[in-house]
């Protein structure tokens, strides 16, 4: 019962303390910046994933009957994270990490897929945080490439022998940066219009760099950190890992 | 490593206010405006207005509040699926 009302308050304290604080944008595509084709054609890129991530969801959660909790949990974090402004001095600006390289490698890429897209659809209706038309947009640049990115690097890594630490950092640091690559990239499909598709996508790209180098070293620092302290003190949440079965 | 990661933190605070003090005139906007509005301003398309609107006076503040209450105890509530107790320990994991 302690633990209960203990937890309870302290989520209320932390949701209300940052509630508190002017809601702040970062990498989400706004509403109404993809013309209507553009904001479609991600809907049905993203569609299928999201899809599979939920058949993944049913099968898995038949075998394994805590999964469901913990997917709950980490998409509680993906939300949380994939809001958090941080400013970046050598910027000037703000951004957040995204959280979903993590979230891959915990419960899977198709899983962090449907994670993502839950929590993009409650920040684009209560926070005006991304938009509904841009959803299938921001779902694939964070979900759909965030996740596979991540969890692909963080596979390779550990088959060239590389420490779990160093294939989590990776998979922190590639997972954000191929967040802001495919935004620049879907931005860029949709707004070159006549102009050169390569000099706009390199122009976007130039323009995450000062923000997202150091923000990505440091999402691939909390991914570390997260992994660690997971590994030492709930090593069976990555059980799932060593089954092969977070596909 | 948690000496490095130590480091990192400590650097990253100390980096964060310096910046706050050597670029006050920046407004620490999201990236969002800095970048991809600015492109999107450029190529003539402009951010509209969300469909839902909560952020009125105290409104978001309720949501989060209605949200933090029910997140919680449905977090209470399957705790113990969450967080089961130990029973025998787990063997190395392989890591993939």
């Amino acid at each position: 019962m302690i633990n209960f009302f203990g937890i309870v308050g302290t989520l209320m304290a932390v949701i209300v303390l940052w509630a508190a604080v002017e809601p702040v944008h970062a990498m989400h595509i706004a509403e109404g910046i993809l013309p209507m084709g553009w904001a479609v054609l991600w809907f049905l890129a993203s569609l299928p994933l999201i899809v599979v991530g939920l058949r993944n969801l049913r099968i898995r959660s038949e075998k394994e009957p805590h999964l469901k909790a913990l997917v709950g949990l980490v998409g509680a974090g993906v939300f949380i994270i994939s809001c958090m402004p941080i400013p970046v001095p050598t910027a000037g600006t703000c951004s957040h990490p995204c959280g979903t390289g993590i979230a891959a490698i915990l419960i899977g890429p198709t899983l962090s897929v449907v994670v993502s897209s839950v929590a993009l659809t409650l920040q684009a209706l209560f926070l005006a945080h991304g938009g509904l038309t841009t959803l299938g947009a921001n779902t694939f640049s964070m979900g759909v490439a965030g996740s596979f990115a991540g969890y692909g690097i963080f596979v390779l890594a550990r088959r060239l022998g590389a420490s779990w630490v160093i294939s989590a950092f990776l998979a922190g640091l590639i997972s954000d940066w191929a967040t802001y690559g495919v935004t620049a990239f879907i931005l860029t499909g949709a707004l070159h219009f006549e102009g050169s598709f390569w000099k706009m996508f390199v122009t976007i790209c130039l323009a995450f760099t000062p923000t997202q180098i150091p923000l990505g070293i440091l999402e691939g620092f909390v991914s570390a950190g997260a992994y660690s302290f997971i590994h030492s003190r709930r090593p069976e949440f990555l059980q799932m890992l060593a089954k092969g079965g977070a596909a | 490593m948690k000496k490095l990661v130590a480091g990192v933190i400590v650097a990253l605070i100390v980096g964060t206010a310096l910046g706050y003090f050597l670029q006050k005139d920046a407004k620490w906007v999201g990236t969002d405006e800095a970048v991809i509005e600015k492109f999107a301003k450029d190529a003539g398309r402009q951010p509209s207005e969300p469909f839902i609107n909560v952020d009125q006076g105290d409104l978001l503040l309720f949501c989060f509040l209605v949200a933090g209450a029910v997140g919680g105890f449905i977090f209470g509530y399957r705790y113990r699926e969450l967080f089961p107790p130990k029973s025998e320990p787990v063997e190395r994991l392989p890591h993939v």
